[in-house]
């Protein structure tokens, strides 16, 4: 074996390897070829900027690491370090997995940025969010990149009972910067077989007031903002403006074609969930928005043109429902929250996930986005928020949406709703 | 024989049962001979205008079937076909 001083080292790995300048990385980037750009350096040098759309890999675990993001062998990988020394030496490791199209930059980050090209200092996490959320970091889905989107996202959850219970704590553990909570019900005994949020001390309380201490208690760092108040036509785009994403518990129609309509005005992502019984319905509606090329999906008017007759369809607080279910579907909820949050996988976007928890079976059928939909169609006919308890049917009330636990329909038709009910 | 996924505020119609096995050449013939063995079933259904109530879905597989025939979309063997109905509830 030859003995070789460290010059003499790098000159041998520079000669066996192909090197790049920054500006040559540049213009074959420009010209849209698919490079993968990895920087070996250590986290600190990371963090005080790196080139954009590179992905992170310190030297030490180049070679464990690689294949998560390029693995094949064939596809150009140019490999960067502070000033081409590291790089140059790593670039010879990645060769003897056989890659074969391997680049090592010259002259490094500092080259690169003395030729005078742009650059990303991340915002980073402290030491306890790393801690913290190590779990999702490692995900490399999420990673830093995706837990700091999180811990900037603000959602806003429809009521705060069997839905919204394990999908405010799972948001709230996963570290969602700010979660909304409109809800103007008070804790019920008969409502903590099912709604995890709020415990036997907290009965006769504001389950926004209950549901603030226990999200606080999992999580300091999120900021829960309380509505203490039904949502309406009036007050929904205020309530509303400023969330990334809502997410639907409601237990009534009116409060659903609301929510659904003032998503879809205002071009916010809803995660829209029901449950009845033993079944359960999650799906996404994704308003489009041209300018950043998403395309959109249905909405619920799409799925669901018209509501039921009053009374035709029954409520859990008539029907009754399996308090595990809205833990099943409320977590899938808080699942497809994340997704679209971070933005990775595959959302429920003209997809209805169907749950039946007496053969657990899970089903997903296609929804197609209706072309004539007054709100989402080419040619919408209704633009602005309506009454929407006339629209279901219901005497107009500004207290009505989204009442509390014997829903307005049962109201209506007494003790009779019932029989006169699907089930 | 297709299959008919029965949601939960209809099973009281179907004896509690989920799934029912029945052979028809459409959906609209499927929702008929259901009535015949569960009297009721298909008023639940119907909007009496000869389409499904617009708050429920029916889809053959995954398609709903108002993209396709209406109630005239044809079914075979192994179809699986859902009704979907909207529920509310979420508290």
């Amino acid at each position: 074996m030859s003995r070789l001083n460290r010059d003499q080292l790098v000159q041998m790995a520079k000669s066996q390897i192909i090197e790049w300048t920054p500006n040559q990385l540049d213009a074959r980037r420009k010209a849209k070829e698919a490079i993968t750009v990895v920087d070996i350096r250590e986290r600190d040098e990371w963090m005080q900027g790196h080139i954009p759309q590179s992905v992170f890999i310190p030297r030490g675990f180049l070679e464990l690491q690689i294949e998560q993001h390029q693995p094949d062998r064939d596809a150009p990988v140019v490999i960067y370090c502070a000033g081409g020394v590291r790089s140059a030496l790593a670039a010879r490791n990645l060769q003897e997995m056989g890659y074969t199209n391997v680049i090592s930059l010259i002259g490094g980050f500092n080259g690169w940025k003395n030729a005078s090209l742009g650059f990303k200092v991340p915002k980073v996490l402290n030491e306890e969010q790393r801690i913290r959320y190590s779990r999702h970091t490692m995900l490399q889905e999420i990673g830093d990149e995706g837990q700091l989107k999180l811990l900037e996202s603000k959602v806003l959850l429809i009521g705060a009972g069997g839905l919204g219970s394990p999908a405010a704590l799972y948001l709230a553990a996963a570290g969602v910067g700010q979660i909304g909570i409109v809800d103007y019900d008070t804790v019920d005994v008969s409502n903590l077989q099912r709604q995890v949020l709020h415990g036997q001390s907290d009965v006769g309380r504001y389950k926004v007031e209950s549901a603030e201490d226990t999200l606080r208690e999992i999580n300091p760092e999120v900021k829960v903002i309380g509505y203490k108040e039904p949502i309406t036509s009036h007050n929904a785009f205020e309530i509303m403006s400023g969330y990334d994403l809502v997410l639907n518990g409601s237990d009534n129609f009116p409060t659903r074609y609301l929510v659904n309509d003032a998503c879809q005005m205002l071009g916010i992502p809803l995660v829209d969930a029901s449950i009845f019984m033993f079944e359960g319905q999650v799906t996404v509606y994704q308003p489009k928005h041209p300018e950043s090329a998403v395309e959109g999906g249905p909405c619920y008017r799409c799925l669901y043109p018209d509501p039921p007759p009053p009374g035709e369809v029954p409520s859990c607080a008539e029907a009754g429902v399996l308090g595990v279910l809205p833990g099943i579907v409320g977590s899938i909820q808080a699942i497809e929250a994340i997704k679209l949050l971070v933005g990775f996988g595959e959302p429920l976007i003209g997809r209805l996930l169907m749950i039946d928890t007496t053969d657990m079976t899970f089903r997903t059928l296609k929804v197609n986005r209706n072309t004539e939909c007054p709100v989402c169609g080419d040619h919408p006919t209704v633009t602005e928020l309506i009454d929407y308890e006339q629209f279901c049917g219901l005497p107009s009330s500004t207290h009505a949406a989204d009442a509390p636990e014997v829903t307005a329909e049962a109201n209506v038709n007494g003790h009779h709703a019932a029989e006169k009910v699907l089930a | 024989m297709a299959t008919v996924y029965v949601p939960t505020p209809l099973r009281r119609f179907t004896g509690g049962q989920s799934k029912i096995v029945e052979s028809a050449a459409t959906v609209g013939e499927l929702f008929q001979k259901l009535d015949g063995h569960y009297p009721g079933f298909s008023d639940k259904l119907l909007d009496g205008e000869g389409g499904v109530k617009r708050f429920i879905n029916v889809f053959r597989n995954d398609d709903e079937i108002r993209a396709l025939e209406g109630l005239a979309t044809t079914i075979s063997e192994d179809d699986k076909v859902s009704i979907v109905p909207a529920m509310a509830g979420g508290r």
